[in-house]
């Protein structure tokens, strides 16, 4: 390729492996990358994937981010959403203003709950798509203000407290990747706590240690994200995103 | 010869003089989309006070919470979805100036409505299990299954009925009786307000007869039935500034200029108020006309 392979597009491609073993269910991306990462796994590693417009349809074909008009294969209406987290065959990706050593985060406010500092869009359904399906977080800007020690309130619920609460909320609860925009994570650190997996090119894990609000533990496993194909970029070039919506997300620092 | 079924059309205002202090009140649509605004404003514009309002939260909730007609409020989420976080919500929850809030899963609310409209004391599902939902709302209690499935005998969230006094929705189309069709691709949760609510209000872009609601649109779009509506209004671009797809879209203009008023200074906001909620209805509408003449 003659461009150079910006941050953005691997942050597209490690979003995209975190739904590729998924298989038939619905993704649910909530934002530009995660839109971004969940059609380009539909166009490559997994054509099964079930996607919609983010209103109330099902698309059958795969259009460019925010583009319109796109055959409809089903009806999906926000009360039928619900249906399908219960069902179970989803996968969300969320944001994440703050997310903890133990896999919780929090999208409802920041400081006490009485009274908050800043207040955020609320629980919206994290507490129940961590209760009922496999749940993603994205967070394009990493930093230690994001990744905390504890979360002010926890809307979604990660294993620890899932296994707390029992069998009913426990049984689905699948915290599976997080991603940002340095590295991409599990929640399978010893005790089930966030686990850097790997770092993206130019990245070190020492550097995301820095970034990171908790200690993020023995790092020696840490491997390095891989890079999109060359069929990767074109898609994500040239198909889904050729007005470089990902670069307002995750824009290339400046290089000397 | 029967007479048929009764006429219920009415006013904005002789909705409004339905309504009393402290009730509760089940507001329809979701987030920025086809709410009920004509019905909220009319609210605004009256005494009532001390009111416990129920939404999937929009500019809605906002105009309320800033007026101060709020006591309680029952949400999953408050967003303007291009603008995400609701300035006038924001601010009231940062001077805390709602007395009781009560911030549920968006899941957890469906269920509480659906319980309140099969007269259920509850309903059990998983959502909220291990979140602060249920930390920071105690009274919600959890129920232990009867069954065991293999996994024992499973805890899981009682979700408390959302009764409702009274529902305040919005639709395309009504006859006068309160049959009512949504011609947008989403019915939203209208009919679950409706259902888990003593009386529902319908405010609608256009009353048709009868056969005028299906001449052009599918019958599984009548979303509410007479039985589940008591009074009627028409009230044309009633939703504004949210969207009434396919009447109208959202008038992302008029919410910018919303939005930068209510995360303004007080000045800002009185000089929004005055131009925009002074007056009735009708003074509103010309307003917003006004507004979006200047703008073109």
């Amino acid at each position: 390729m003659s461009q150079t392979i910006t941050r953005a597009d691997v942050c597209a491609a490690a979003v995209a492996d975190a739904f590729k073993d998924d298989g038939e269910i619905f993704a649910s991306p909530m934002g530009t990358m995660p839109m971004l990462g969940v059609r380009l796994a539909k166009l490559t590693s997994n054509p099964d994937l079930v996607i919609s417009d983010g209103e109330s349809l099902f698309l059958a074909g795969v259009p460019p981010l925010f583009a319109k008009g796109d055959v409809v294969e089903g009806w999906i209406p926000f009360r039928k959403v619900f249906d399908v987290v219960a069902y179970g065959k989803r996968h969300v990706m969320m944001g994440a203003t703050q997310v903890d050593r133990d896999g919780n985060q929090n999208i409802s406010a920041i400081g006490p709950f009485a009274q908050p500092k800043r207040q955020l869009l609320g629980s919206r359904g994290a507490p129940g798509n961590t209760a009922n399906n496999r749940t993603s977080y994205w967070v394009p800007k990493h930093s230690p203000r994001v990744f905390v020690e504890q979360v002010d309130i926890v809307s979604g619920v990660g294993p620890k407290r899932a296994a707390a609460s029992g069998p009913g909320g426990s049984r689905f609860n699948d915290i599976h990747r997080i991603v940002s925009n340095l590295g991409v994570f599990d929640v399978n650190g010893p005790d089930r706590t966030v686990r850097l997996l790997s770092v993206h090119p130019g990245v070190t894990a020492e550097q995301v240690q820095e970034q990171t609000g908790f200690d993020l533990g023995d790092l020696s496993g840490v491997t390095e994200t891989r890079l999109p194909t060359d069929e990767e970029l074109i898609i994500i070039r040239e198909v889904l995103d050729p007005k470089g919506f990902r670069l307002r997300e995750v824009p290339e620092e400046t290089k000397q | 010869m029967s007479k048929g079924p009764r006429d219920k059309r009415m006013s904005i205002d002789d909705v409004v003089a339905e309504l009393r202090d402290g009730m509760t009140i089940g507001i329809g649509g979701w987030g920025p989309r086809r709410k009920p605004m004509a019905l909220v404003r009319a609210i605004l514009r009256s005494d009532l006070k001390d009111l416990t309002l129920v939404s999937w939260g929009g500019a809605d909730v906002g105009l309320l919470v800033r007026a101060g007609k709020v006591r309680k409020l029952v949400y999953a989420f408050v967003s303007l979805d291009t603008v995400p976080l609701e300035p006038n919500f924001q601010k009231a929850r940062q001077e805390g100036t709602i007395p009781e809030v009560v911030e549920l899963d968006e899941g957890m609310f469906q269920t509480g409505l659906k319980a309140a409209a099969e007269r259920l004391p509850f309903l059990p599902m998983r959502a909220g299990l291990g979140s602060d939902v249920l930390v920071n709302n105690p009274w919600i209690k959890t129920v232990t299954s009867p069954y065991d499935e293999g996994f024992g005998h499973e805890d899981l969230v009682a979700v408390p009925a959302l009764k409702l006094d009274v529902a305040l929705v919005h639709l395309n189309r009504a006859d006068m009786h309160g049959n009512a069709t949504y011609l947008g691709p989403d019915p939203y949760f209208d009919d679950l307000f409706a259902m888990a609510a003593e009386r529902t209000y319908l405010s609608v872009e256009q009353v048709v007869d009868t056969a005028g609601l299906t001449v052009d649109t599918p019958v599984q779009r009548l979303l509410l039935n007479r039985m589940m509506v008591t009074g009627v209004v028409e009230t044309p671009n009633g939703a504004h500034f949210t969207n009434c797809v396919p009447d109208y879209e959202r008038d992302e203009r008029f919410q910018k200029a919303y939005a930068a008023a209510a995360s303004g200074s007080d000045d800002d906001w009185a000089a929004f108020e005055q131009r925009f909620l002074a007056g009735d209805e009708a003074a509103y509408q010309a307003a917003v006309q006004q507004f979006q003449e200047e703008q073109a």
